[in-house]
């Protein structure tokens, strides 16, 4: 008997037939295997590389060190400080992140809210991201932290850079502030900076006109980072370009000197080389302390700032327009000196009429000046004379001659936010209100009120236009970087050379001759006296009623309805060199507080003699002839 | 009559004449392709033998012993011992199916009996090549195609592979299926039943879809479209692709693959340890580790045709088809061509149930190798 039947033969030879087949369909199986490595690794392997590659590797921001801004003499400014901060690494703190807040509240004062935002702040972070707990901490601060860093795991120690304005508030109008980067500021700049975590940008002032150059350019740090972003180590590193230095025109001890003066009372001031424009100190008074702003404004700091009276958030200097009064006047009288009117003399009766109004000299009271010639009627502010004078030179000449010693236009100082005052024409009355102009309205603008505005900076202005008979503009950067900041040429104005001595006559009569509204006041030191011209601008128009109830006087006024006071001045008399422009809000007072500012920092200024000083950027040919020149 | 027809087919053979019978060629082709595993896995814990490594290694060893054991006992003895094991299995997946401890994703994979953690289903795919070779030996071709006799073998693929999709585990079930019809295939089932079932099967395709776990089908939309999941099932898709694709023609170097190093990898000293090799040794070493496979596979087709029994060659090719499928269906998922399922990479792969069973597995197909002049007469097959 056949152990094994034929049926077995035949389905040994199916089987292998078939698992032929079966082998042929293992092999076309590892054949699109093959082909599928082929295909990724060969054909796409370039692509793969990349995208392997930008995954590992991640461009990490380096943010370039802040130029500083110092004055001429290299006084830094601004500058940038060590910032001792501490942080902590939530997956590191092995004994929970409310315990190592409560270690470390115990080394440091934590205020609830700051355990808050930490706890918030680890919460929406991933775990190995370090979170600042606190900033800005004193060198013992941080030494105890350090000393006690054994104990505390997950809390690191580090050293950052924040802006310092070791000056606080005595520049703040100037330098601005930095702060943290808004929506709209993202809008209008792509620099990706702007998106880095606690980066800083200028707000106002220089810091704010200069930003780009200030600001340098972001380096950047290659990183190799793993699949939940955790940095494993640094491949390579581009520090950047730093921020330039921007060197002032600014004298760090006039400017001090300035603000100290100033006080408390909402008053600015600017002091002006005469010779080129460079602004020598600049205050507005109150100011506010721009570190605050580094470190983040409370809301109740930014509403006691944006509500306070005087105003200290305005650059008073640059953006305050006032009436310029009787600091008008000087440019009346160069005005008549060029057109016929050098021998303009008024009588003075305390009043005058046109048509149905009538028009009252400040001294209406003592019964006018009585006679007055153009230098006179500088020294003793006659308001008649200027009516007159007005009268005759019409609104056209009067608007030329303003604009030529610089008012009702923007001086071009870099400094943001400068406003243009306003010198009325007849085109701008009868664009503005539709009405053809007045003439009560040319006598009113002779004295610098209806709407005549100007800023404390073109006061200044005009008082070194008038000391050195040049276009002076005033200018406050010398060096920005390594480039020296181009300047207007300095040319002739347009007056004579008589009109321009005139009016400095007339304005060294002002303080330096008995009668001279500002005589009282005048600098005594041979060599280094001053001229100036005094002027008050009201607040509110003097109705009749209020010279028939007597109530003219500003100590019956209330503080926000009484004059502003105004100085322009410059110094010495003899080959001037500094001009000043000060105003005080609501200042008005016989004892004149404000001419007595201008006579000290004047003083000071001349005194500190910063001829002999060397300055601290680099100087260009121009220069050191200019230096050689003075010296 | 049975006794002497035993004694003429066998030749006997002492446990020195089985040892040197063994394929070692073989041995060494496996031994290359663990040794390739090890590497991948002390690269992927950043050059340490910790903590994978070394245990898999251990692992191996443990294997290879019971390879040459499992080479040298007779194979009418895995012949009788076929159902009990098929038994053993089936119970033990249905308890892990009922009271199975919930492993990853949900799945009920594991069972714990003591200290033991063992997965069944890998169990079974064994016993299911044993269980059904042993059926098929008994079965003649004219049979075969019978209605009511391939009703046995259908059932016995069947059960456990429901019950392992049940669990659910997609990827072993198809594989299950897959040795299952591959056997009937071989054993010589008619065209007639062939066509049909792939058609109908094709036609299926929609139900089994509404049939189909949540995860599950979310992984068919994310391999048909990664990107409408960039972040994450399709991320790690993608993931793996780049892995792979960046390696090129020579890799990144051992150690050197940024994207195993940087955790960029999903599951990568398991089911994705592939693109650990194609990241780091690319094209070139890919290519050989296939070829490395593809000898395997050839050792075992060649054992399986040299057998003198229709249980040793269904058995033989069996185990290799079932080493096959691992391949192509971990290759094909993490390199983006089918969905991600969690089939390890055999003898690559970190995992204890699947090393040990796949060496267990090549020790059959040794021992079909060493008895292949056993001739078993076909009553000693089927159902009894």
């Amino acid at each position: 008997m056949p152990l094994f039947d034929r049926k077995d033969n035949s389905r040994y030879a199916k089987f292998t037939r078939r698992s032929i087949m079966v082998s042929g369909g293992m092999t076309a199986a590892f054949a699109l295997i093959a082909g599928r490595l082929y295909q990724l690794q060969i054909l796409e392997g370039n692509e793969f590389m990349t995208r392997a590659e930008e995954n590992r590797v991640s461009q990490r921001l380096v943010a370039p060190p802040r130029g500083r801004i110092l004055d001429r003499f290299g006084t830094e400014l601004a500058t940038n400080r060590r910032n001792y901060r501490v942080l902590i690494v939530a997956e590191q703190a092995s004994q929970g992140i409310d315990e190592a807040i409560d270690t470390i509240g115990k080394l440091i004062l934590l205020t609830d809210r700051q355990r808050e935002r930490i706890k918030r702040d680890v919460a929406s972070n991933k775990p190995f991201a370090p979170v600042p707990v606190v900033e800005n901490l004193s060198w013992d601060e941080f030494a105890r932290i350090n000393l006690h860093l054994p104990y505390l795991p997950g809390v690191q120690p580090d050293v950052g850079e924040t802006r310092d304005y070791p000056y606080g508030a005595d520049l703040s109008h100037v330098l601005g502030y930095v702060a943290s980067v808004s929506l709209e500021d993202k809008q209008n700049d792509d620099d990706p900076l702007l998106d880095l975590p606690g980066f800083r940008i200028g707000k106002r002032g220089i810091e704010k006109a200069f930003e780009y150059q200030i600001r340098g350019k972001a380096g950047d740090s290659r990183v190799e980072v793993n699949a939940y972003g955790r940095v494993i180590r640094e491949l390579g590193r581009d520090s950047g370009t730093p921020g330039d230095d921007v060197y002032l025109t600014i004298d760090n001890q006039v400017q001090r000197f300035t603000a100290e003066r100033l006080g408390s009372e909402s008053a600015a001031c600017t002091v002006l080389d005469v010779s080129n424009g460079d602004v020598v100190a600049l205050v507005s008074s109150p100011g506010y302390d721009p570190n605050e702003f580094n470190v983040g404004v409370t809301p109740a700091e930014w509403q006691s700032l944006t509500t306070d009276d005087h105003k200290p958030l305005i650059n008073k200097v640059t953006s305050g327009e006032y009436p310029p009064g009787s600091t008008f006047k000087p440019i009346l009288a160069a005005a008549c000196m060029d057109n016929g009117l050098e021998n303009l003399q008024v009588n003075c009766s305390g009043s005058m009429a046109l048509g149905n109004n009538v028009f009252h000299c400040w001294s209406w009271k003592k019964g006018g000046h009585g006679h007055v010639d153009l230098k006179r009627g500088i020294a003793v502010s006659c308001d008649i004379f200027f009516y007159e004078a007005a009268r005759r030179l019409g609104i056209d000449v009067m608007h030329d001659a303003a604009l030529t010693m610089g008012l009702g236009a923007k001086t071009g100082i870099e400094i943001p936010g400068e406003r243009p005052g306003l010198i009325p024409s007849r085109e701008w009355k009868l664009k503005r209100f539709g009405i053809p102009w007045q003439q009560g309205e040319t006598l009113n603008t002779g004295i610098g009120q209806g709407y005549v505005t100007a800023t404390p900076l073109q006061l200044a202005t005009l008082a070194a236009r008038i000391a050195s008979g040049n276009a002076v503009h005033p200018r406050i950067t010398r060096v920005v970087g390594r480039t020296p900041q181009p300047r207007p040429e300095l040319t002739r104005l347009s007056f004579s050379d008589k009109a321009i001595q005139t009016v400095q006559a007339g304005m060294n009569m002002v303080t330096n001759e008995p009668g001279g509204t500002a005589y009282a006041w005048r600098i005594t030191q041979p060599g280094f006296e001053m001229a100036g011209k005094t002027g008050t601008a009201q607040v509110r128009r003097i109705t009749r009623e209020d010279r028939a109830t007597g109530r003219v006087g500003n100590a019956n006024q209330p503080w926000n309805l009484r004059e502003h006071a105004l100085f322009i001045a410059y110094a010495p008399v003899q080959l001037p060199r500094y001009a000043l422009g000060i105003i005080m809000e609501h200042g008005a007072t016989p004892d004149h507080p404000h001419v007595q500012m201008a006579r000290d920092i004047l003083l000071y200024t001349q005194q500190r003699d910063p001829v002999k000083m060397r300055t601290a950027y680099p100087v260009n040919a121009a220069d050191v002839g200019f230096m050689k020149m003075r010296g | 009559m049975t006794t002497r027809a035993y004694a003429a087919a066998r030749r006997t053979l002492s446990f020195r004449d089985k040892l040197f019978d063994v394929n070692w060629g073989l041995v060494m082709l496996i031994t290359m392709i663990a040794c390739v595993g090890f590497a991948m896995l002390y690269s992927v814990a950043g050059g340490s033998f910790h903590p994978w490594a070394a245990p898999q290694m251990i692992r191996f060893v443990i294997g290879i012993v019971i390879l040459v054991g499992v080479a040298t006992v007779d194979i009418r003895f895995w012949m009788s011992a076929a159902y009990p094991a098929y038994g053993v299995s089936l119970l033990l997946l249905l308890a892990t199916t009922i009271m199975g401890k919930v492993g990853g994703l949900g799945a009920q994979r594991w069972l714990e009996l003591g200290p033991l953690q063992i997965q069944p289903s890998e169990l079974m795919k064994i016993a299911l090549v044993l269980a059904l070779a042993r059926f098929l030996h008994g079965e003649a071709v004219e049979d075969l195609s019978k209605p009511q006799r391939l009703i046995i073998p259908v059932a016995m693929i069947g059960v456990p592979a429901v019950l392992v999709l049940m669990q659910p585990n997609l990827g072993t079930a198809t594989i299950l299926a897959a040795d299952g019809a591959s056997l009937l295939f071989l054993a010589g089932l008619s065209w007639w039943w062939i066509l049909p079932t792939i058609g109908s099967a094709v036609a299926a395709v929609p139900v089994a879809w509404r049939f189909m776990h949540d995860y599950q089908k979310r992984r068919v939309m994310t391999f048909l479209n990664p990107a409408s999941d960039a972040l994450g099932a399709g991320w790690n898709i993608s993931q793996a692709e780049i892995a792979v694709g960046s390696g090129g023609l020579a890799g990144k170097g051992f150690m050197q693959g940024t994207q195993s190093r940087l955790n960029f990898l999903p599951e990568k000293f398991t089911d994705f340890i592939w693109t650990v090799l194609g990241e780091e040794f690319g094209f070139v070493g890919c290519m050989a580790v296939l070829l490395l496979f593809a000898a395997v596979i050839y050792y075992g087709v060649r054992i399986a045709i040299s057998s003198r029994s229709q249980f040793g060659r269904l058995l033989a090719f069996g185990i290799t088809l079932n080493f096959f499928f691992y391949i192509l269906i971990n290759a094909c998922m993490v390199m983006g061509l089918i969905p991600v399922v969690g089939i390890p990479m055999p003898l690559i792969s970190y995992g204890g149930t699947a090393m040990l069973t796949v060496l267990f597995g090549f020790g059959l197909l040794m021992s079909v190798h060493v008895h292949r002049q056993v001739e078993i007469p076909r009553k000693a097959g089927g159902l009894i």
